[in-house]
């Protein structure tokens, strides 16, 4: 008889458990999201056609990026919080244990369900806000160009040039990547809290306050470095939120992004490279919690 | 116990690690002119405790839209302490929008301070044209603040210009800021030639733009617009520019 050897590491099983943990998400239901989004993007389309075509891009774009960026961020804490506890009260987890499936392949395929369900929903949210953006420029184009047939063919050109610029800019796929990047780094953050946490209810309750806290790290890390008169009780809280959370300001760049800044490509590689770090540190932090946890 | 103390030390280790790379960034970010805006309690005072927390939790950009669209609602009933208002607000949000600068500007110099000039709620002409003087300050404020935060945007330079222009008559302050826009990557053609003319306007730097005109009339026809002839041949009457100098065309 041929006998198989365990491999400590196997992509099959991590692959597995990605495709089973994705199946499980879908089945919640958890794309009707993407109807709500939708009409927020034609009821701000709608509301805008009285403003500028400057303003009206503008608010499609900051609601369109600010709706992706809330309910991906939900997604990822809502969706990661339950993974476990649904597993340990539906008895699964001992099943999938009790097999030789390491512990830390477990943890990875469930992560990695959640990052692909987050992939396929902001996947689904650009493609909406991408088509409804078109939708409105090509509108507008035809539009301006009934309002200007009798100027010089220069002039029309550069209102069109204007036009165009101010619908699309080459800032906007590398923002929405960040935002995925906070997302996943979310999803490997709940990841963590819900190895420890009692109740998936404490899960949310936590990655809410982490949620907030977050966009305060870096105001808090100034005033740790940089205020020299503050008494060290109020240090010491500056520096324990600081070395604690996470910095999430640094994955909000798509209000600058919106603001027509011209970000270079490296900076948003080095703040996706640091999203990925803190999903790996979070990731083997969950690990090492879960690795001695008695289920 | 001892566990969660681990997991905490690992927490903390972390924290150190990733900070020189977080202080890095942040100061790149900072460096690079955005993410300047500072979540203080000041602000806190003029957004509101909900506008504050939606401002806190990353979506800063679109509490600043729901206040530009409350100023422009504001503007629509001239209410315009309330106009602003909101617009500090907006551009205390999202400084790096030029749009909100520029509106605000053009909504305090232009529509209050004229608005100002005619209100008959005011006691007198002296007390309405003080007002609406004030409100020309406010909307020059609002654009050099806007340049402070957007140093890289010559559009703000450009209104600015036409400020400066237009309810100023200052026509040499005109002449630096559409230099300082043409300066910049981005700008318009036009905006050379607007210096130009603006400081063919300025009293005692007539040779200098003279000399500037002169400069765009022999870069080729696409320069040559009427305006700028027409500046050149007043100049060169008022300079008194030998014959043979002068451009082509008829003489003034």
């Amino acid at each position: 008889m041929l006998e198989t050897r365990h491999r400590p590491f196997s992509l099959g099983r991590i692959v597995s458990l990605t495709a089973n943990t994705f199946t499980e998400l879908i089945r919640l239901k958890i794309f009707y999201f993407l109807l709500i989004f939708a009409l927020l993007l034609i009821g701000s389309a709608v509301f805008m056609a009285r403003f500028s075509f400057q303003e009206e891009f503008q608010v499609l774009k900051d609601v369109s990026l600010g709706a992706m960026s809330i309910f991906t961020s939900l997604l990822a804490i809502v969706a990661t919080a339950q993974l476990l506890p649904r597993d340990l009260e539906e008895r699964t987890i001992y099943t999938i244990l009790a097999k030789p499936v390491p512990r830390y392949e477990y943890l990875i395929g469930k992560l990695a369900g959640v990052l692909l369900l987050l992939a396929l929903s902001i996947l689904a949210m650009s493609a909406l806000f991408f088509a409804v953006l078109f939708i409105r420029q090509q509108m507008l184009i035809s539009e301006t160009l009934r309002a200007t047939a009798d100027l010089p063919s220069e002039q029309v050109q550069a209102t069109l040039h204007r036009l165009q610029a101010a619908a699309f800019n080459a800032n906007l796929a590398p923002g929405i990547v960040v935002i995925y990047c906070k997302a996943a780094l979310l999803a490997a953050l709940t990841l963590f809290v819900s190895t420890f946490s009692s109740s998936n209810i404490f899960t949310v309750v936590v990655m809410v306050f982490v949620y907030f806290i977050g966009h305060l790290q870096a105001t808090a890390r100034l005033y740790w470095l940089q205020d020299h008169a503050a008494d060290w009780l109020s240090k010491g809280c500056f520096a324990l939120v600081a070395l604690v959370f996470p910095d999430l300001q640094h994955f909000n760049l798509i209000d600058d992004v919106v603001a027509g800044t011209a970000i270079p490509l490296g900076l948003f590689a080095q703040t996706a490279m640091l999203g990925w770090v803190y999903v790996s540190i979070y990731l083997f932090f969950a690990w090492v919690a879960f690795h001695g946890r008695e289920l | 116990m001892i566990r969660r103390t681990f997991l905490f030390s690992l927490l903390l280790a972390f924290g150190v690690l990733r900070l020189p790379i977080e202080t890095a960034l942040s100061e790149q970010y900072r460096t690079e002119y955005f993410q300047r805006t500072v979540l203080g309690l000041e602000l806190r005072d003029r957004i509101g405790q909900l506008g504050f927390l939606a401002a806190l939790s990353g979506f800063r950009s679109l509490v600043a839209d729901l206040l530009f669209i409350e100023a422009h609602v504001a503007w629509e009933r001239t209410e315009w302490g309330r106009v602003y208002l909101l617009f500090h607000q907006a551009t205390t949000l999202q400084p790096r929008s030029v749009r909100y600068w520029e509106m605000a500007a053009w909504h305090m110099a232009w529509n209050a301070s004229v608005a100002m000039q005619h209100d008959r709620a005011l006691p007198n002409d002296t007390v309405r044209r003080q007002a609406g003087r004030t409100y020309i300050a406010l909307g020059k404020d609002f654009l050099e603040r806007g340049i402070r935060n957007n140093p890289d945007r010559p559009q703000l330079y450009e209104a600015l210009a036409r400020l400066y222009r237009e309810k100023l008559q200052n026509h040499l302050a005109a002449a630096g800021c559409y230099s300082q826009a043409a300066a910049l990557p981005g700008a318009p053609e036009y905006v050379k030639r607007f210096a130009a003319y603006e400081l063919s306007y300025a009293p005692g730097h007539e040779q200098e733009a003279y000399a500037a005109l002169c400069r765009l009339y022999n870069k080729g026809e696409r320069q040559r617009l009427p305006t700028l002839i027409q500046r050149l041949k007043t100049l060169e009457e008022k300079l008194d520019i030998p014959l043979h100098q002068r451009i082509p065309g008829r003489q003034m």
